[in-house]
């Protein structure tokens, strides 16, 4: 079993310049004991203080992140591309559904407002527990 | 004259030269600039300020680009708005509006940021910028680097909406599209600004980058008459224009512009993207990712690199954060257009939605003077409003048919005081 492990340039100062290891490492403690063995020096920077892996640094198993598949208790598979990024920022797309404004019974009037949200309670109850204009879960500023 | 300003890193605190760099190489923690305040005590004046142009660089002498940097866009200097008539629906006596909705060049608030990692770009020798990006920082990117002549390589997820990817493309970027959502993207870039020597303004260029947002703070500010406000709403995607606004308000106060005050920030979210919010309430030292589902596409961050700074802005403040559906998300960009005359796009639905709950929670007293940021135009989402209003038939060009008109209107309940202006 062996997985491909691309490292960030952040890295490189301290694994020598190396960009990328093979692991037979099966889950992500292994792996990083794996990589702080071969690197020594990469050791203090990986952990903070109180010997846990920095926040920062991410790990993605075939472009997934490994948190969505069950962190440390996801076993690697042969051949999987682990990829180690630190934090990065600047927008996500939407996995789910997108057009709701298609699927959802939109014809609202001018002047309708503080029914809207009225609306957008009954409509949406699963995910708003209130509504946002008056504040109650049993809307009262509504018709 | 800009002060002197480095990078430093926010966990170690380790300083580097300013330098294509976001990332620790000591602690792999996020690299931020910091400008020398004492250099910056003579030249950033209320009087220089006044006499600098009306854009965002009459702030220059706190931002990160050398003296010498000749802005090529105006880039902010946005109006703030009272708005009484919104004020009126949601229970609040004193709030205002930011309105980046009208930022130039692109009509959103990257054009600030943007328009600091260019200047960057160029320092550093860039020929070549990129960003990832579901529409407004591809924009900004796009005709940033066409004023400046730079060349740009946009990459955005697949399926992103005609009108966005055309809104990149008029200004002659290369528009990579990438089969994968978001964050497969934004990974992605992260990768290849490791590889290749481009200038990334979200990745390498980062920490200049969000620098840019702190003129949204430094524009409430002086369009208040040198005074801060009791309270800011903003939306939170990465977490960065909340902590910089906030940085840019101690700025001001170190400097003496404004006098000492804890302004509350309170963060926005969307519900199908809230990882911030949930920390805030919650409590939580740090962010638990989510996988976004939400139409508030430019604020869907699963993993934002800013959240804990965000967050723990949020609580330094007394502040809060809140998260609205989609659904409310639309309502409320619609009230807004109804009720100010201003069109905002879905971030700014969600900036409004919050704003109102927070009055209804009570966690805005009325009379405090509160700041809503808009951050982005309504032109860029329509999709969203498809389908919200009825198209009539055509009517002949006939006064008899336009009273027809009006009578089947009334009928159904659409007009208010229909007739009543008849002479």
């Amino acid at each position: 079993m062996s997985v491909r492990v691309l490292l960030p340039n952040a890295f490189q100062k301290h694994t020598n310049g190396t960009r990328e290891i093979q692991s037979s490492a099966g889950n992500l403690p292994a792996l990083i004991t794996e990589m702080e063995t071969t690197f020594p020096a990469l050791r203090s920077h990986l952990r903070d203080e109180s010997g846990q892996v920095r926040k920062f640094i991410n790990f993605y198993v075939n472009e997934e992140d490994i948190r969505f598949l069950g962190n440390e208790k996801y076993s690697f598979q042969d051949g999987d591309e682990v990829l180690v990024i630190p934090s990065i920022a600047g927008g996500s797309f939407a996995d789910g559904d997108t057009r709701f404004a298609q699927d959802l019974p939109l014809r609202l009037r001018s002047g309708q407002a503080t029914r809207r949200a009225h609306f957008a309670q009954k409509q949406d109850r699963g995910t708003c527990r209130c509504c946002s204009y008056c504040g109650q879960e049993e809307c009262i500023c509504g018709d | 004259m800009a002060a002197a300003y480095e990078l430093r890193c926010r966990e170690c605190g380790k300083r580097y030269e300013n330098a294509p760099l976001s990332i620790c190489d000591e602690c792999f923690s996020p690299l931020e600039v910091f400008c020398d305040l004492d250099a910056a005590r003579h030249t950033f004046t209320r009087e220089a300020i006044a006499d600098g142009p009306s854009s965002m660089w009459r702030y220059q002498a706190l931002l990160p680009v050398p003296d010498d940097y000749v802005p090529s866009t105006p880039a902010g200097w946005t109006p703030l708005l009272r708005a009484p008539r919104l004020a009126e629906r949601i229970g609040a006596r004193n709030l205002w509006l930011k309105n980046d909705a009208v930022c130039l060049p692109t009509l959103s608030f990257k054009d600030r940021v943007v328009a600091v990692a260019l200047a960057n770009a160029q320092t550093f020798g860039f020929d070549t910028v990129g960003c990832s990006s579901t529409g407004n920082l591809a924009n900004a990117v796009a005709a940033g680097a066409a004023r400046l002549g730079l060349k740009a390589y946009i990459l955005v997820p697949a399926d992103l909406e005609a009108a966005k990817i055309l809104n990149t493309q008029v200004y002659g970027a290369t528009l990579v599209r990438i089969d994968g959502n978001y964050d497969h993207v934004n990974r992605l870039c992260s990768q290849i600004a490791d590889r290749y020597n481009w200038g990334f303004v979200n990745v390498n260029l980062r920490p200049y980058y969000a620098e840019g947002s702190k003129t949204v703070g430094f524009e409430i500010a002086e369009q208040l008459g040198w005074r801060l406000p009791d309270n800011v709403v903003v939306p939170m995607a990465g977490g960065s224009l909340i902590v910089k606004i906030r940085k840019a308000f101690k700025e001001l106060i170190a400097l003496g512009l404004v006098e000492e005050k804890e302004v509350r920030f309170f963060g926005a979210q969307a519900t199908g993207c809230s990882p911030i919010a949930t920390a805030v309430k919650t409590g939580a030292e740090h962010i638990e990712p989510q996988r976004p589902t939400t139409i508030a596409r430019s604020l869907a961050i699963g993993n934002p690199a800013d959240g804990i700074y965000a967050a723990r802005a949020i609580r330094e403040s007394g502040g809060w954060a809140e998260d609205v559906s989609d659904v409310e998300i639309v309502s409320a960009i619609q009230e807004l257009a109804e009720t100010e005359g201003v069109f905002t796009e879905t971030a700014g639905g969600v900036t409004t939605a919050v704003t109102a709950r927070l009055y209804a929670h009570g966690r805005i007293h009325p009379d405090e003077l509160t700041v809503s940021c808009i951050t982005g135009n309504g032109l860029k989402t329509t999709d969203v409003l498809e389908g919200a209003y009825e198209q009539h038939a055509a009517i002949r060009p006939r006064l008899g048919d336009f009273e027809t008109y009006l009578d089947d209107r009334k009928e159904e309940g659409e007009l208010v005081g229909g007739g009543e202006y008849v002479r």
